[in-house]
């Protein structure tokens, strides 16, 4: 049964804040509501709990969610940089945009921002066998986009954009794993070392569908073309882009 | 290619009198050194790296290596190293990669630093009969402590302390990665320094289950590449550290090939069978100072403040300014590791010519934090080159905490600082993750290599203790005038801000 737990944040530091958040998941509230919620970082940091809810009302300031294991965070409004950094699994929804390294180095769960994200997006995403991790942008990203990127998949939706929403260079330098989505057209100069343009296949399409449908669900979007415009599909032109840059003594 | 090939390092030679035809050279060289025609052990120089493995197997004593001779015209500036790297880079075009410490032949400060000890007035301490007090607590101590009395009348502790780690030692095993070294060679580490009261790094390669046992003992790495990070492995930790650089190659990331990370690697770090592990240079989620503090708050808030955190950079020039920005940056410790650093695998020309001697960077940080009013603030951990217990007790006295071992410990495993880790080959079990050679250590066995190793240099740190007058090693800590330079220059005498041999106290 859903038992849910208000707390109100204004003028709280962020360590009481988690401490209340663990005490309340502690003692089985599934669902917490945090109000006037104003910079405070860290928010859900470290949290486990497959069926805990965590809304926030207000702006989180950067690491919402990091290392978090199992929760789902709804953002109503934007977040600052760095949701979901090095998350093992959960959910991360912004109602709003997010600042720069939004997913960094996450390892398993979802993280859909409805609008623009900064900086770094995705930048070092990893996977390891079922934890896949996904990011989800509905806007446009900033420069290094996906860089060293091990893993997991990232899918830029390009609202709001003309045909170029990422116009900023450094997209996948030295991925060596994991795969890039981005609506529209990618120029090639845009490219880091060790990305390639990859065909889109309709196996690709069906392989994104659902993120894109949990996308319009969660923010209430309704673009039918989101599922059949073209994508440019970006993943490491080798497994091993760094292997033949050394030689031995 | 036209250059042809260089000449082989190593000579390789059996006397045939001695051989009994065993086979064990064959079966011990992983590199194919030895192979037997008929009656005869044959060798191929060319293929030996000098890791002596087939030396210590001998039952007869039967081999003999020796460095073999220049065979180019001598020049005192185009040495053997110099050309050679010339002709490897002008047919491959690549960086060259290198293994261990730098091999340079800098003399290491230590050797040029000369402790004291007291004679009549003062007399020295008896180590068997008096107190030795080796115990050191690394993390924030309080700027003071504050008391209150208890309704019955007791005083008790009215200041909150900061996690500390407690160790019987100031000496730790630095952070070694499962993937650079192998799983036996860590659990053999891990616990001779658990049963020592001491602590060892888990490297950024993250915490295999069977080092749980040790975890009490063992200090979390998370480097920029993240591998094997969860909130489990953050909270199995007894510290966690972050690794911002190494002494070994100040500036630039990590890069674990992917032919070592097999199926148990790959699972310790979370990351697929095969794949490159590619730390870069900086944590992108770190541009500053600022940065920096908001990953060390992150890392207490997600382990709820119960855990110190270190953050680990490289000795460089601006050593101290960067140590002071880290001690205000809620971290519990620093760690600098310098310039002789070892590493499983870094580029040549960053291992032997990039950063600074770490006698010269704990001094330098540790007057910085002192004249700041901040040196209590923080613990300073000192790593790169410590060789023995005289460098232990060196480093301590010119400002450290502690040290952290890492090269002196793999020697107690057998290692022979060959320099060939990155080749996944090392032939004594440590730097590799190829079965039939990791199989050669049994942690069962060797761990007590390491223990004895530690125990050993405890002993004499209490006896050279004992000699200067000093029953405790927070007396020792930063006590330069327990220290003398011989054949220093000035200006280095006044970064270690230590006197010269024959100059009194004050
Ligand atoms: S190990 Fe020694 S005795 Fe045995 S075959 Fe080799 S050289 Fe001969
Ligand atoms: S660890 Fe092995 S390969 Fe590396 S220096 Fe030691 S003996 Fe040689």
């Amino acid at each position: 049964m859903k038992q849910t737990r208000i707390i109100d944040a204004k003028g709280m530091h962020y360590t009481p804040l988690n401490q209340e958040i663990r005490a309340a998941v502690k003692e089985g509230v599934t669902e917490i509501i945090l109000e006037n919620v104003n910079g405070q970082r860290f928010i859900g940091n470290g949290l486990r709990g497959e069926d805990v809810t965590i809304i926030i009302n207000g702006v989180p300031g950067g690491d919402l969610g990091m290392f978090m294991s199992g929760p789902t965070c709804i953002v109503h409004a934007n977040a600052e940089h760095a949701p979901g950094n090095t998350m093992d699994s959960g959910e991360i929804f912004i109602h709003g945009t997010a600042g720069d390294a939004v997913a960094h180095s996450m390892r398993g769960g979802e993280v859909y921002v409805r609008d623009s994200i900064g900086y770094r997006g995705g930048i070092h995403m990893k996977e390891y066998k079922d934890k896949c991790p996904a990011l989800i942008v509905g806007g446009g990203t900033r420069a290094f986009l996906g860089e060293y990127m091990a893993g997991g998949i990232l899918i830029v939706l390009g609202r709001g954009k003309d045909k170029t929403p990422v116009d900023e260079r450094g997209v996948g330098t030295g991925i060596h794993g994991g795969e890039l989505f981005i609506r529209g057209e990618v120029p090639n100069h845009l490219l880091g070392i060790g990305a390639a343009k990859k065909p889109f296949t309709e196996d690709d399409r069906e392989k994104i569908r659902p993120y894109i449908e949990k996308y319009c669900r969660e923010f209430n979007v309704d673009e039918p073309e989101l599922f059949t415009d073209e994508y440019v599909h970006i993943g490491p032109s080798s497994a091993r882009p760094f292997a033949g840059k050394y030689c031995w003594e | 290619m036209p250059i042809g090939s260089v000449p082989p390092k190593y000579k390789v030679t059996i006397d045939n009198d001695l051989c009994m035809l065993c086979e064990r050279c064959i079966e011990n060289c992983p590199y194919g050194t030895f192979r037997r025609e008929g009656n005869k052990i044959m060798t191929f120089s060319r293929a030996c790296t000098g890791c002596h493995r087939c030396v210590a197997m001998c039952p007869r004593d039967a081999i003999d290596i020796e460095e073999k001779p220049v065979d180019y015209r001598t020049h005192p500036v185009w040495t053997r190293e110099a050309r050679e790297a010339i002709y490897n880079q002008a047919q491959s075009g690549k960086i060259i990669l290198t293994g261990m410490g730098n091999t340079l032949n800098v003399p290491p400060i230590f050797d040029r630093l000369l402790l004291d000890a007291c004679q009549v007035t003062n007399p020295s301490i008896d180590p068997l009969r008096e107190p030795m007090e080796l115990r050191t607590y690394i993390g924030k101590k309080p700027r003071q402590i504050s008391v209150k009395k208890t309704a019955e009348g007791d005083i008790d502790l009215a200041t909150q302390l900061a996690p500390n780690l407690k160790c019987e030692t100031p000496i730790m095993i630095g952070h070694m990665s499962y993937g650079a070294i192998s799983l036996n060679a860590q659990r053999s580490m891990a616990r001779g320094a658990a049963e020592e009261g001491t602590f060892m790094g888990t490297g950024e390669g993250g915490l295999h289950k069977s080092l749980y046992p040790y975890q009490d003992n063992m200090i979390v790495q998370i480097a920029s590449g993240r591998f094997g990070v969860d909130i489990d492995y953050l909270e199995r930790g007894a510290a966690i550290e972050i690794k911002i650089g190494q002494g070994a190659k100040p500036g630039i990331g990590g890069h674990l090939p992917g032919e070592k990370v097999d199926e148990k690697v790959s699972k310790t770090r979370m990351i697929p069978l095969y794949s490159d592990a590619i730390s870069p240079a900086p944590h992108h989620d770190i541009y500053s100072i600022e940065d920096l503090s908001q990953l060390v708050r992150s890392l207490k808030e997600a382990t709820e403040w119960k855990k110190p955190v270190f953050v680990k950079i490289a000795a460089v020039h601006n050593v101290a300014a960067i140590a002071a920005g880290i001690a205000r940056s809620s971290a519990d410790a620093v760690v600098i590791d310098g310039f002789r650093g070892g590493t499983g695998s870094a580029p040549r020309v960053f291992r032997d010519h990039v950063g600074i001697p770490i006698e010269a960077a704990i001094a330098a940080v540790d007057q910085k934090l002192n004249k700041q009013g901040i040196r209590n603030e923080v613990s300073i951990i000192a790593s790169g080159g410590i060789r023995d217990s005289a460098d232990v007790t060196k480093a301590i006295a010119l400002g450290a905490d502690s040290v952290y071992i890492g090269t002196a410990a793999l020697v107690s495993l057998g290692c022979r600082v060959c320099g060939s880790c990155y080749r996944n080959m090392c032939p004594w079990g440590i730097a590799t993750q190829r079965e039939d050679l990791t199989a050669r250590i049994d942690p069962d066995i060797m761990y007590k290599n390491v223990s004895n190793l530690i125990h050993g240099w405890t002993l004499e740190i209490a006896e050279l203790m004992g000699a200067a007058g000093i029953n405790s090693i927070e007396s020792l800590r930063g006590n330069r005038d327990r220290l003398r330079g011989y054949m220093l220059d000035e200006n280095i005498l006044s970064v270690l801000d230590v006197k010269t041999v024959g100059a009194g106290a004050e």
